[in-house]
């Protein structure tokens, strides 16, 4: 475990980085599209509606993945008081929220040709909608405690509280009936998505969480610039 | 190893951590009732009372029992053990057909007889192009 690090180390790194990323990110994306758009079938009872999926389901993983791992972060420089960490978390969260947002703005586009409503308070929808509002909760603590010690303890404490949801919203369409069917990708189980449409989804979530990395390392360079200025070199 | 400071700081996430699970745990237990989108054919036959307040009955469409009359469709809601006939007048989504998943949203006229206001279509989780589904009925 680092409990100091070199802004300029790491600065040297994560300055060149966002170049290949950006590059790798429009050619998966693109990759992504096609198949999503053009190559896979139609669904049998939804027809073209479905690849509204290739969207929704991989921006509702990336925003989860991104709050797990800033709960994670966060816990974990509480513990032993990684500073660096924090930063790491800030810099996560506009792109979970972005992520976040997509997910709920699609589902509703989804719901309106397959349901029959844009929205319904049904357990999944209304968990995700609490998760927005953890994630503004969290950027909003960033901008009230510009980066001092009362905003490392309340970010985290905001992160411990979100994260009681987190399973709320993966297990909701299994404990309670909900409109929103279960989930259709299992990793213990057998799938019940056909592989012509497993792939895009799959190339579609590499694309965004390509694009979460990229803005990431764009708000962690903010972060490290924003020290180097202070004078200090250590965190 | 680790400093009193760290390890009294590592109890005090586990703890946390703890009772707030248990907290939410026990919340969403007692709410059960309150969280479900929707009841079953089975719990509406189990209801003490009708109540006049408005509530989502879900389930799957009967097969063969959509009928479909001027300015009123008819159906029967099942769960495989009880079935409520439904009454609706109005536009049903393009996914409700028979065989398939339903919410309907409305008022109970008694245990048997449910006059929906909304029909919004519930489908599942299987995801397939057209030519592996015709294939997989004719297995």
């Amino acid at each position: 475990m680092f409990k100091y690090f070199e802004p300029n180390k790491i600065f040297s790194i994560t300055s060149k980085a966002p170049k290949y990323v950006l590059f790798l990110f429009v050619i998966i994306l693109s990759i992504g599209l096609m198949e999503a758009l053009i190559f896979s079938p139609e669904d049998y009872k939804q027809s073209h509606s479905v690849r509204i999926m290739y969207v929704h389901v991989p921006a509702a993983w990336i925003s989860l993945g991104i709050f797990s791992v800033i709960t994670f972060l966060s816990v974990v420089g509480y513990v032993f008081k990684i500073r660096n960490f924090f930063l790491i978390s800030k810099s996560l969260a506009p792109s979970g929220l972005v992520f976040n947002i997509v997910a709920l703005v699609t589902g509703s586009i989804w719901g309106k040709p397959t349901w029959g409503t844009w929205w319904a308070w049904d357990a999944r929808i209304t968990s995700m909608l609490i998760l927005v509002l953890f994630y503004i909760m969290y950027l909003v603590a960033w901008r009230i405690y510009e980066n001092n010690d009362k905003a490392f303890k309340i970010t985290f404490i905001i992160t411990i509280l979100g994260i009681v949801n987190v399973p709320i919203i993966k297990y909701s369409v299994d404990w309670w009936n909900t409109l929103h069917q279960p989930a259709s990708i299992n990793i213990f189980s057998k799938s019940t998505i056909h592989i012509s449409m497993l792939f895009p989804l799959l190339t579609m979530t590499a694309a965004f969480a390509l694009f979460s990395l990229l803005i990431f390392l764009m708000k962690y360079n903010t972060e490290l610039i924003k020290i180097k200025n202070k004078g200090l070199d250590r965190l | 190893m680790y400093g009193r400071k760290v390890k009294l700081r590592f109890f005090f996430v586990i703890l946390t951590l703890l009772t707030l699970f248990l907290t939410v745990f026990l919340i969403l237990k007692s709410l059960e009732k309150n969280v479900v989108y929707f009841q079953s054919p089975s719990e509406i036959k189990a209801l003490s009372e009708i109540k006049k307040n408005k509530i989502r009955v879900g389930g799957m469409v009967k097969i063969n029992s959509i009928s479909m009359k001027t300015k009123e469709i008819n159906f029967i809601i099942t769960d495989f053990e009880n079935e409520i006939n439904v009454i609706y007048s109005g536009v049903v989504p393009n996914l409700f057909t028979e065989g398939k998943g339903v919410v309907a949203e409305g008022y109970l006229k008694d245990k048997n007889f449910f006059l929906a206001t909304k029909i919004l279509a519930k489908h599942d989780e299987n995801y397939m192009p057209p030519e592996v589904k015709a294939a997989l009925q004719e297995k």
